[in-house]
């Protein structure tokens, strides 16, 4: 389990990663907290000739409140978003999900930007970013644009960015009041990546749910949002009932099309993500208070 | 036959006997503090590392190879193959004489023509790095010619299955069959039958230090010198020597810390043999460190069985015959030189032996496949013995409403029966069957547990409780291998000698790869002596310099290592107190040895010093009598003759929690009970059953080396291998009950084992216990949650 040959750069600020990116094109990647790239790396999986680390880039770090948006820099360790009073208080959700984030020494190098930029399709991360409607800004030497998350992920392993562009920031909408979310994930171990998860979030007035955002992740190629089945979430209202959740799982089946993998089949999965799916808005509804049925 | 019980052999109350206190692991302290000195900690001058070349394919012709790029890259030492290996070692060739019907072939180091498993080794590059090889040995060019493969161990025994080897014209590797009493008669007469279909997934030993070997031969002596992680070094000297064409003393194996080995470091693999070859093709030292995915697919598998049984009960609760047909499939070759039956063996003996039926059946059929080697490791084949045995008995139960608890003290050989010989041909010098019950219900308020479960039932809480009685064979006698004409030890042996300083020093054949097993040789040397603790040292692991022993298997280091080393350490004694008693002038009688002083037999006033004995009898022997020579080595093989094994036994109950929507499962307690005879420290052994249980616990509900029908292993890597962390186990609740084996005078049985030979049938027996009353039934381990919600009958 040594890696291929390669050449290690590091990186003092983003222009230094553009020249790299220019000189090697494909061949360049880069080094972030390294706990996705370097088991790769060491499996021989991938063989990328140059790595360009950017943890030295301090740009890229941090967690900001600015005007209506939560802003997270791209190298912020999971462990900081976990920790942060900011993210509590303004992201509920994401701090609902980080503790299922690997395990804590992983969650000390790991990094938000390097977990939505891999677009695993059972982490947890780019999940929350499309059920957030967050926003994520990609850098090159020709300037930056912003995606939204929901657009960023293509299939597996894919996404919008370009070979030449670095993910810098993921900016997150603070919502407004009446706004909740849920978010459930089964694993086979405390830490693992999930076999199937779902992060829910969405409006509570009234009794009457709106807005609901579905995201499963462990589900198809890349986090799946099941505008449908939010739709029939929707349609029931409160008090939510039996006959709700039947017709909800019954658009489940129809919308989502969960990828067999070591831990089930597409059955197994779809039964997991319809169980999750319940439970996730049973939360969710108990949080914007009131009783919950079924 | 029998020895008296000593006074050491039961658990003394005395502060100062060291025997039975809980004292911490002698090399905790170092190898938390990083000071451990593993095999692949250590460098030698001009070491060169190798890297092998394995079949992607299960079978597979090896039609050519062309090493010649390879050779040719950087840092590249020598790309050798099968054929030139083959020159200088001997293939293994397995054979076992109470099994001469065995079916076997050649297994070479690396392979010639074929492969027969996705993993083997077919060539090897040496480099001057790890890395450098592993470079290189993408550049070796192989040639294959598929051959069609046979995964299942079912579908290995049709009539029209590929052959894994053409030349036994058959898959079919041994048949075994015992039939005791009057099967047909009792399901007969049975009131009730209960039957299964039971499936234990293969999986293997995930220890934390991988394996390592560093062979270094030297041409000008024509000896070699072996520094290996390992449990056996003894044995493995004697196969290196055997295999490579040495004189038995050219050859040095020496085990440092081992991180964990489980039987999967007992037996030689083709690879560290083919390293050793390699060493001496070079003249040079040879490192092998097995790298994470590749010990999935070479180090020993286990279990891989797939069972019908059952069992006849009487409308009273009375078992009245049980019957068991095993399918077990050990991979390519049967493991050198052990052999992979003993897994099954242990089905076809280790069944039903806790209850006193005597009608029974058993059939085991040992298949060759197209997979990596499975043979043994912790537990070998009593899990699964167990598993089918008290799953049966749940079933009875249920079926017939009674307590299962009740039925189980029942239906037990009972005490007065012993010693007893059970319907499958093993016998047992005592089992503490209804002691062990009776401790479980004073560990956990079971009638508690049973109210709380069945209260959260009404709020679709679906929780169960699993009891299991397991029994076992530890620390094996003759009677096996010697028996079956294959070179391992049963005999243990120990040199103790007195330091000039006073102090002790113990070696012993016996090794320890974590178990603490050293500390509770120590402890019984300054027992024995009458030391302290501290002022003993034990050393093991090096096959020159400490005397013969068959190292760590068959939960045997405490129960034979324990024995020696209290013989030898009591000749020893006699031996200080000769010289004693002659600078006295007293009686040797009159004298005895505590906490390190000559003291009184008589009252214990404290006479003399044992550093001042021991001065005088290294620098100043002048004052001595002339006759007086002291002895302060002494020597002891102690051999375990008075039974075939020590029988150990115990209980386990598990505490579980199903969610019915996703298959999950989440264990809530976990207790066992356990009867190792004397325990000599309760720290270690209880250490001992935790660690047992977890991998009881793995094969019950996560670990699974996962195949396809093309033989290719689909989760060899940790990321889709799942062992169970600490997250997924509570605490485990532990009692002993303690019966000495009357066969010793330490009065020792073995506890490696005990842990992960009862937790599997606990687990399995709890979840039937949480999903039967939604209909659900399951008798496949590891319960997955898509097993559980295939049993609910919902996916």
């Amino acid at each position: 389990m040594k890696p291929y040959p390669f050449k290690y750069v590091r990186a003092e600020g983003l222009a230094a990663v553009f020249q790299q990116f220019e000189e090697h094109g494909d061949d360049a990647q880069v080094l972030a907290g390294g706990q996705s790239l370097m088991p790769v790396l060491n499996m021989r999986l991938s063989a990328p000739r140059v790595l360009v680390d950017i943890n030295r880039i301090e740009e890229l770090r941090g967690i900001a409140l600015d005007g209506g948006e939560v802003r997270i820099g791209a190298l912020t360790r999971h462990r900081e978003v976990l920790e942060s009073e900011v993210v509590r208080t303004h992201l509920p959700l994401l701090a609902e999900a980080m503790p299922h984030v690997a395990h804590v020494a992983v969650r000390n190098r790991g990094t938000l930007g390097g977990s939505l930029a891999l677009a695993d399709p059972a982490a947890e991360m780019p999940a929350c970013a499309v059920a957030l409607g967050a926003t994520l800004v990609l850098r090159s030497a020709a300037g930056e644009r912003t995606v939204a998350a929901e657009d960023f992920y293509q299939g597996l392993y894919e996404t919008e960015r370009r070979p030449d562009e670095v993910l810098t920031e993921a900016r997150y909408p603070i919502a407004g009041p009446g706004y909740h979310g849920a978010f459930q994930e089964f694993a086979r171990r405390q830490g693992d990546f999930a076999v199937v998860g779902v992060a829910a979030r969405g409006r509570v007035e009234s009794g009457v749910l709106s807005e609901l955002r579905l995201v499963y992740f462990g589900c198809e190629g890349h986090a799946r949002l099941a505008r449908q089945t939010a739709l029939a979430a929707e349609a029931g209202g409160r008090p939510y009932t039996p006959q709700v959740f039947a017709a909800l799982k019954d658009a489940l089946a129809e919308e989502l099309d969960p990828m067999e993998n070591m831990h089930g089949s597409r059955a197994t999965k779809l039964h997991m993500a319809q169980t999750l799916t319940g439970r996730a808005l049973q939360a969710l509804l108990a949080r914007a208070g009131g009783a919950v049925h079924g | 036959m029998s020895g008296k019980a000593g006074a050491s052999s039961s658990n003394s109350t005395n502060p100062t006997n060291p025997i039975g206190q809980a004292i911490p692991r002698a090399s905790v302290r170092r190898l938390v503090t990083g000071r451990g000195r593993y095999t692949d900690d250590m460098t030698f001058a001009r070491m060169v590392h190798a890297v092998f070349v394995r079949s992607p394919f299960a079978h597979a012709r090896i039609l050519s190879i062309d090493t010649g790029e390879a050779a040719r890259a950087p840092g590249v030492v020598r790309v050798v193959t099968g054929a030139e290996v083959a020159e200088v070692c001997k293939p293994f060739q397995v054979r076992h004489a109470g099994f001469p019907a065995l079916k076997v072939t050649p297994q070479h180091v690396l392979a010639v023509d074929k492969a027969s498993w996705q993993g083997e080794a077919v060539a090897a590059v040496v480099a001057e790095s790890r890395a450098e090889a592993e470079d290189a040995a993408e550049l070796v060019m192989i040639e294959w010619g598929e051959l069609p493969a046979v995964a299942d161990a079912d579908a290995a025994l049709a009539p029209d299955a590929p052959l894994v080897h053409q030349e036994l014209g058959t898959n079919e590797a041994l048949a075994l069959t015992v039939d005791g009493g009057d099967v047909d008669g009792a399901f007969a007469d049975a009131d009730v039958v209960v039957e299964e279909e039971f499936r234990f997934a293969r999986h293997t030993g995930v220890t934390l230090e991988p394996r390592c070997i560093i062979a270094d031969y030297d041409p000008s002596t024509h000896a070699l010198a072996v520094h290996q992680s390992h449990q056996a070094p003894h044995e493995m000297a004697d196969v290196y020597a055997r295999h490579l064409g040495f004189p038995g003393h050219n050859v040095r194996v020496v085990a440092p810390d081992v991180g964990g080995a489980f039987g999967l470091k007992l037996q030689p693999y083709a690879d560290e043999i083919a390293t050793c070859a390699l060493s001496m093709l070079l003249g040079r030292p040879v490192k092998y460190t097995a790298d994470r995915l590749e010990s999935f697919v070479t180090d020993i598998h286990a279990r891989g069985h797939h069972v019908k049984a059952r069992m006849a009960v009487s409308a009273d609760g009375d078992i009245l015959g049980l019957e068991v047909d095993d399918v077990y499939g050990i991979g390519a070759y049967s493991q050198f030189p052990r052999t992979s039956v003993f897994e099954g063996v242990h089905v076809l003996r280790m069944s039903g032996v806790a209850y006193k039926h005597t009608n029974y059946r058993a059939r085991v059929r040992v298949a060759y496949q197209n997979k990596a080697l499975s043979g043994h490791y912790r537990g070998v084949g009593m899990p699964i013995a167990n598993t089918v045995t008290e799953r049966l008995v749940d079933m009875a139960t249920t079926e017939l409403g009674l307590d299962p608890v009740a039925f189980r003290r029942r239906n037990y050989v009972p005490s007065e029966a012993y010693p007893h010989t059970a319907p499958t041909g093993f016998s047992f010098e005592y089992m503490s069957l209804g002691e062990c019950l009776d401790k479980l219900e004073e560990l956990v308020d079971i009638p508690a547990l049973r109210a709380e479960r069945d209260s959260l039932r009404a709020d679709g809480v679906y929780r169960g409780i699993g009891i299991a009685t397991f029994t076992e064979t530890t620390a094996i006698s003759p009677e096996y291998y010697g028996k079956a004409e294959i070179r391992v030890a049963a005999q243990e042996s120990c040199v103790v000698r007195l330091e000039p300083s006073g102090h002790v020093r113990c070696l012993i054949g016996m090794t320890d790869q974590g178990q603490g097993t050293a500390t509770g040789i120590a402890q019984v040397v300054a027992a024995t002596l009458g030391v302290p603790v501290d002022d003993v040292e034990v050393i093991s692991g090096d096959s020159a310099a400490t005397p013969y022993g068959a190292g760590a298997f068959a939960s045997r280091g405490a129960a034979i290592g324990g024995e020696v080393a209290l013989q030898a350490s009591r000749a020893l004694k006699e031996n200080i107190l000769a010289v004693a008693a002659a600078i006295l002038q007293e009686e040797p009688a009159a004298l005895d040895l505590s906490d390190g002083r000559i003291v009184a037999a008589a009252g214990g006033t404290a006479r003399m010093e044992l550093a001042e004995i021991a001065d005088i009898g290294h620098f100043r022997q002048n004052i001595l009598p002339p006759d007086v020579q002291p002895q302060f080595t002494v020597a002891r093989h102690h051999v375990p003759r008075a039974l075939p094994h020590l029988s150990g036994n115990g209980i386990q109950l598990s505490y579980l929690e199903v969610d019915p929507g996703l298959g999950a499962v989440k264990l809530l307690r976990h207790a066992v009970v356990h009867d190792c005879g004397t325990v000599i420290n309760p720290l270690l052994v209880h250490e001992q059953i935790r660690g047992g249980a977890v991998q009881g616990i793995g094969s019950a509900l996560y670990e699974e080396s996962v195949y396809n029908n093309e033989g290719q292993m689909l989760n060899a890597s940790l990321a889709d291998y799942l062992v169970p962390m600490a997250a997924e186990i509570p605490d485990i609740e532990i009692a002993d009950v303690i019966t000495p084996t009357r066969s010793s005078e330490l009065g020792a049985k073995g506890v490696g084992e005990a842990g992960v030979t009862g937790a599997s049938p606990a687990i399995l027996n709890a979840i039937n216990d949480a999903i039967g009353p939604l209909g659900g039934r399951l008798a496949e381990i590891p319960a997955t949650p898509e097993r559980i919600l295939r049993a609910l009958g919902v996916v």
